[in-house]
């Protein structure tokens, strides 16, 4: 990360991409798993991800709230860098709190919910917002009802995780990470790990959220939503983007033959 | 056949009880009570309330620092661990007892600095402090590992949920990875709280007057050895009885969101065939409502 900086977006102009990727590198080791990522996704904007598994999209997903490094290339959410501070032309790595604190304005929902099994629903909801964000108790708890009860669990706010169905337990999931107000939700892979009868009624609020307004970068497997809820959609594979463009444009007219291939095995 | 041997060994085993006079079970209710074992009861309950708390406060602390990135913190985790798993407790209990004999004045101040407060480490250090630091921080070298292995058993999407919130290491670790790991703790500690129990009569050999050591001055008086190794013998089994039911309990409150339903405690299953019983009708099966929401 030597390379002089260019001006970097401001952050809160509206014009300001949400997130901007400018060939982002990332190695486990010997292994690239991303080899030069550009992507820039609109403030309000449902940006889609697919591609064979293995080639980078989850941890491109994971790099936008730094849960994983970048080994090259500027990643910026919001108008700032992720994880760096930029002083005199050097980056500065962010102290866990300035990472954690970033963190607190993304929300990111799991391929397999990963929901506290100790707290119940609601408790899951509320933990966050009180706890980090310093919200008081009654406060935090209207609003986990009011999100709760949104994503059709007004019955379950007391129930503990595994009381509960994988697709209850994936709305409780996107109800804790919007409990935090973020202005980026990022979702892995949501359905994935879903009974095909449930991956419906997620998608559904995860529709719903996207009509509010919500900036989202969701890596799926699920075209259809794609090509009805999302604004574009990016096909990745070996550490690249190799296609982006309307989803009804790259799903019924691709460019690539990589995207072609994967396509005809999926559709 | 088997389980008629057992039972003719058992049957042996309890006419000797009764018929042989020398286990003095006269002299055994006469002492049972008396104000001088149970001072000693006190001082052993004493020794492991307050050694096991010395232990799971060092023990978590230790446990976090072994999992720290940090090479120094884990690396003297690793040292303290090693060194009082490595060598007797007993020698420990010495070793604190006669301390003075290494470090005859203990002073607290800024290291290598000025100091504040001097104390004479004979005066300091009694026979109870002693045993106190000696159980103790043997103790957390032990908690250490079981904490160590409650933290590794939490599914690491748990901490990345947690980091995705915005919450900081310590926070995670405090809401999060521990109240979870307690599931996997709370068994070993169980053990070792009775363990502890039983390990604390090695104060006896640096006069604590515990309940093994206020037995023994007992009969080294009258000679009445048996029927006093009795006498402690079944206040040791009292207490271990009741840490036993404590460790249900507490096992059960963090089993919360383990399973879907708890199962009904001993109690409630009593009561409610009591009930049954009483109304000579099944009552319907209704369970014992999910601990409250906290």
């Amino acid at each position: 990360m030597s390379a002089p900086l260019d001006d970097p977006p401001v952050s809160g102009d509206s014009g300001t991409p949400m997130v901007l990727a400018e060939s982002v590198y990332k190695n486990f080791g010997r292994l690239e798993v991303l080899r030069g990522i550009n992507l820039k996704v609109a403030r309000g904007e449902v940006m889609c991800i697919i591609g064979p598994s293995g080639g980078g999209k989850s941890t491109m997903l994971r790099c936008i709230n730094h849960l994983e490094k970048i080994d090259g290339g500027r990643l910026w959410v919001d108008g700032e860098l992720v994880g760096y501070r930029q002083h005199r032309g050097k980056l500065y790595e962010l102290r866990d709190r300035e990472v954690c604190a970033k963190r607190a304005e993304i929300g990111m929902v799991f391929q397999r919910f990963n929901l506290f099994p100790h707290m119940t629903a609601l408790q899951n909801v509320i933990e966050a917002p009180i706890h980090v964000k310093g919200v008081p108790r009654a406060e935090a708890s209207e609003l986990a009802s009011q999100l709760l009860e949104r994503a059709g669990l007004k019955e379950k706010v007391h129930a503990y995780p595994n009381q509960l169905s994988g697709g209850q337990q994936q709305r409780v999931a996107i109800a804790r990470a919007l409990a935090m107000k973020p202005k980026l939700m990022l979702f892995d892979e949501p359905t994935s790990a879903l009974d095909p009868e449930l991956v419906g009624e997620v998608l559904d609020v995860m529709r719903d959220l996207a009509r509010s307004g919500m900036t989202m970068v969701v890596v799926t497997h699920e075209m259809g939503f794609a090509r009805e809820v999302g604004d574009t959609l990016v096909f990745m594979d070996q550490g690249l983007v190799v296609e982006t463009g309307r989803p009804r444009d790259v799903l019924g007219n691709p460019h690539h033959e990589r995207t072609r291939a994967f396509l005809s095995k999926v559709l | 056949m088997a389980a008629a041997v057992v039972l003719v060994l058992i049957a042996m085993f309890v006419h000797s009880l009764v018929t042989n006079p020398r286990f003095e079970w006269g002299v055994v209710g006469s002492y049972f009570l008396s104000r001088r074992v149970l001072d000693g009861l006190e001082i052993t309950i004493l020794l492991t309330v307050v050694c096991m708390a010395i232990g799971i406060v060092l023990g978590v602390i230790l446990a976090v620092m072994r999992l720290s990135a940090n090479p120094l913190l884990s690396g003297a985790s690793w040292v303290y661990i090693w060194f009082f798993r490595g060598t007797p407790v007993l020698v420990q209990l010495l070793v604190w007892y006669n301390v003075a004999a290494l470090y005859p004045r203990v002073s607290l101040g800024v290291p290598f600095g000025p100091s504040f407060v001097h104390g004479n480490a004979n005066s300091l250090i009694t026979a109870l402090t002693a045993a106190i630091l000696g159980l103790g921080l043997n103790e957390g070298a032990y908690m250490a590992e079981i904490v160590r292995a409650g933290i590794l058993s939490v599914e690491h999407g748990q901490v990345e949920a947690a980091q995705a919130l915005g919450m900081t290491r310590a926070l995670t670790m405090r809401r999060i990875i521990l109240p979870q790991a307690m599931r996997v703790i709370i068994p070993p500690t169980g053990n070792e709280t009775i363990s502890m129990l039983k390990t604390s009569s090695l104060a006896s050999v640096i006069t604590v007057t515990e309940l093994l050591y206020a037995v023994q001055l007992i009969y080294s008086v009258n000679f009445q050895t048996i029927p006093l190794l009795i006498v402690a013998s079944l206040w040791y089994l009292i207490a271990t009885s009741v840490l036993t039911v404590g460790q249900y309990y507490v096992e059960r409150h963090f089993a919360r969101g383990s399973a879907r339903e708890l199962p009904p405690t001993p109690l409630q299953r009593l009561r409610k065939n009591l009930l049954t019983f009483h109304s000579g009708l099944p009552t319907p099966r209704a369970e014992p409502p999910a601990e409250e929401p906290r």
